[in-house]
């Protein structure tokens, strides 16, 4: 699929990379306020979304992005496929930075990269059969056997036989039915690298566990890289290799998933683990409630974003010092954590 | 003594062929103080089943069979403006999606003070500000904020102030449909203990009605699994997560993942709920359960009474002889679905 005539350095290079990715969004963007704030010369308001999330993917790599509603997780996702344009920092795939790319390597990176989305009734083209969503993406990417490559897609994701799903609209399948399609639509390409954004909390309980372990045999069968979005720590663990805990826009912890769900050590990941229900009476859960929300990203706090929910707080240095997400000298594993808690080691990411 | 005390209920839908039997010869109590958890997946008859206690059924549905008794009195066979009363003073309802329970064009407040002063005629005005402020208090919300709109509001202050509506003429009786669904856990986790708070403090009685089996196992004392419109199982919470019967309960309970484990092999129930306009005349779980025998297909089970749990199943008294152990392997599923699977594609071939 390299006929692009771009080097091809996918050896070296994890496949993706992303380095101090800001999403900031403007607020009061209206003709009246802008010109009101124009002439009283303030400066206007951004929403910081994302505000300098860095991390590596490698090949056939799941990594779970974890945060309460409004962290920025859903944001980053949509960056990292090009859904959003980032307000700064890098995103290379496969050592080609997208941000500097032209038109025909962004083509190719948006062949190799897709997205499942939520809410597949949202998701889908209510006007378009199984056929023509699926046949679609192969159109514009000017890809040939459409038919077969098709069939092929239907059949992975357990469509069968795919012919008979051919002819059908949304409306005449089911949520897990359509959340199938929607998976062999992001498969039709054969893509590298996948955004699954709560692909499953749209759908029954029953229904979960069979597209779950779709998903882990599409990772597995052609070595996909994925990035999962969800704020359920359950469902993440049993998916992920590896974590990014989320808080305010910014990686709050992150390392290995068993590291992080047996031993977390950022005060933040440990009131979110301890807040997830354990279906088993007889398990008495440490109960540590997290008091307040997310506050809204606009006048982010100084020091640590977490600082005025945090029930570790030691300090002035939490107020005024942001702390850097980096190794500590405490943990032997390669996690990295921000917070002062610890000492830092040296060894920044 | 039971609150509510609900025999034979039957509710049904009129469609354009058939009605679709939403609940079918449905039983159980709740006793003061109790929470009792229905489970099961979308269009088992769980949210029919509370609107028909609440009163709030759609023009089309009704209740076709059975009574509905409250406080002693059978709710069915009271005419609307008597059941009007009870609405909301006695019984009252959390409902799934704050956003579009609560009117944007009204204030929270407003909102609350006319629940009061519908049901308690008489209420002054500085007297329903007192029980605004004091149940903002309890859901955690600043009074303060009682004044705004409910689009003012984070998804998290909208769910709390339709807990503190729902609870402030301190009903006997409180229906939760889903009250943390649209929620993350943080928020979920705060909401719900302080339900369990409040509902301690006024003694009510609660209906929660949700899939996450770990919120049931977290908040009710008794559990019913409902599916196609009976009652697949019921018990106590700990029996149902432990030990159950059912082999959907055996199967639900494996189907999502544990945090507290690791390498966990997650269990799928393929195949969908049954048309309930055209129900099987067997046990409505035989087409996806994969220990059917053709006496499932055929005849409906009647209840079998162990440790505590009724369980409408034909093996439910076999259970120990491997036939729990069978239910409980992912493997005997995965093996199901690929026998049906392979029957599909060749009827359709044909």
């Amino acid at each position: 699929m390299s006929d692009t005539g771009a080097p091809d350095v996918s050896d070296e290079n994890p496949l993706l990379r992303v380095e101090g990715l800001q999403k900031h969004f403007q607020i009061n963007e209206g003709l009246i306020s802008s010109l009101l704030r124009a002439t009283m010369g303030k400066e206007a308001d951004y929403v910081h979304a994302v505000d300098g999330v860095s991390f590596e993917l490698e090949r056939g790599e799941t990594l779970g992005l974890a945060g309460e509603s409004g962290c920025g997780k859903t944001t980053t996702g949509m960056s990292l496929v090009k859904l959003h344009e980032p307000t700064d920092g890098r995103i290379e795939f496969r050592g080609m930075d997208l941000t500097e790319s032209d038109d025909e390597e962004l083509d190719e990176f948006r062949q190799n990269a897709q997205m499942i989305f939520q809410d597949p009734f949202e998701s889908l083209n209510p006007r378009m059969t199984v056929y023509d969503t699926l046949a679609e993406p192969l159109r514009i990417h000017d890809i040939e056997n459409e038919t077969a490559r098709i069939r092929r897609a239907l059949e992975f994701a357990e469509l069968q036989p795919p012919d008979h799903y051919f002819d059908q609209y949304p409306h005449e399948l089911s949520g897990g039915q359509r959340q199938r399609v929607a998976i062999a639509r992001a498969l039709v390409l054969d893509p590298d690298f996948i955004v699954a954004d709560e692909p499953v909390s749209m759908l029954d309980v029953s229904l979960r566990a069979g597209v779950l372990s779709l998903m882990e045999r599409m990772t597995e069968e052609f070595n996909l890289s994925v990035v999962y979005i969800s704020h359920d720590l359950s469902l993440l663990r049993h998916m992920c290799d590896r974590l990014a805990i989320m808080y305010m826009g910014e990686i709050v912890e992150k390392g290995a998933t068993e590291d992080i769900i047996e031993n977390p050590q950022h005060p933040y990941t440990r009131s979110l683990i301890n807040a997830v229900p354990v279906p088993d009476p007889d398990v008495g859960r440490e109960r540590v409630e997290l008091a307040g929300e997310v506050g809204d990203a606009i006048d982010v706090p100084s020091g640590c974003r977490f600082h005025g929910r945090c029930s570790e707080y030691i300090g002035d240095i939490c107020e005024t010092d942001s702390p850097s997400l980096e190794q500590k000298a405490e943990f032997d594993d390669d996690r990295e954590v921000s917070c002062h808690l610890y000492d830092s080691c040296g060894k920044q990411s | 003594m039971s609150v509510l005390d609900i025999s034979d209920l039957e509710v049904y839908y009129e469609t354009e062929s058939a009605p679709a039997q939403a609940v079918d010869g449905v039983s159980f109590t709740i006793e003061e103080g109790e929470n009792l958890g229905i489970v099961g997946e979308s269009g088992c008859g769980k949210t029919t089943l509370a609107k028909a206690i609440i009163g709030i059924l759609p023009d089309e549905g009704y209740v076709n069979r059975g009574s509905i008794e409250f406080d002693g009195k059978d709710l069915t066979e009271l005419p609307d403006v008597e059941r009007r009363r009870y609405k909301w003073e006695e019984i009252s309802m959390i409902a799934q999606s704050a956003m579009n329970a609560l009117d944007p064009v009204y204030t929270i407040r407003e909102q609350i003070v006319e629940a009061i002063e519908t049901h308690r005629p008489g209420t002054g005005r500085t007297e329903s500000n007192e029980i605004v402020a004091e149940m903002f208090d309890l859901v955690g919300l600043d009074p303060e904020r009682a004044d705004d709109y409910p689009h003012q509001f984070s998804g998290g202050m909208r769910q709390r102030a339709m807990i503190a509506m729902a609870l402030a003429l301190e009903p006997s009786l409180v229906l939760a449909d889903e009250p943390t669904t649209a929620l993350d856990v943080i928020m979920q986790d705060q909401i719900l203990k302080r339900i369990g708070e409040i509902q301690a403090d006024i003694n009510s009685s609660m209906m929660v009605i949700t899939h996450d089996v770990s919120v049931v196992a977290e908040t009710c004392d008794r559990v019913i699994v409902m599916y196609g419109g009976k009652i697949a199982e019921e018990g106590p919470v700990e029996e149902i997560f432990g030990e159950p019967y059912h082999p959907y309960t055996i199967g639900l309970k494996r189907a999502f993942p544990n945090i507290r484990e690791s390498d966990q092999d997650l269990l799928s129930i393929s195949g969908y709920p049954p048309e309930l306009t055209d129900p099987p005349s067997g046990c409505r779980f035989a087409e996806r359960c994969p220990m059917a025998t053709n006496e499932c297909r055929t005849v409906e089970p009647k209840a079998h009474h162990q440790d505590g749990l009724r369980t409408y199943c034909h093996y439910a008294d076999e259970i120990d002889d491997g036939f729990r152990s069978r239910a409980d392997d992912p493997k005997t599923w995965k093996d199901t679905e690929a026998a049906r699977s392979a029957q599909t594609v060749a009827e359709v071939n044909d």
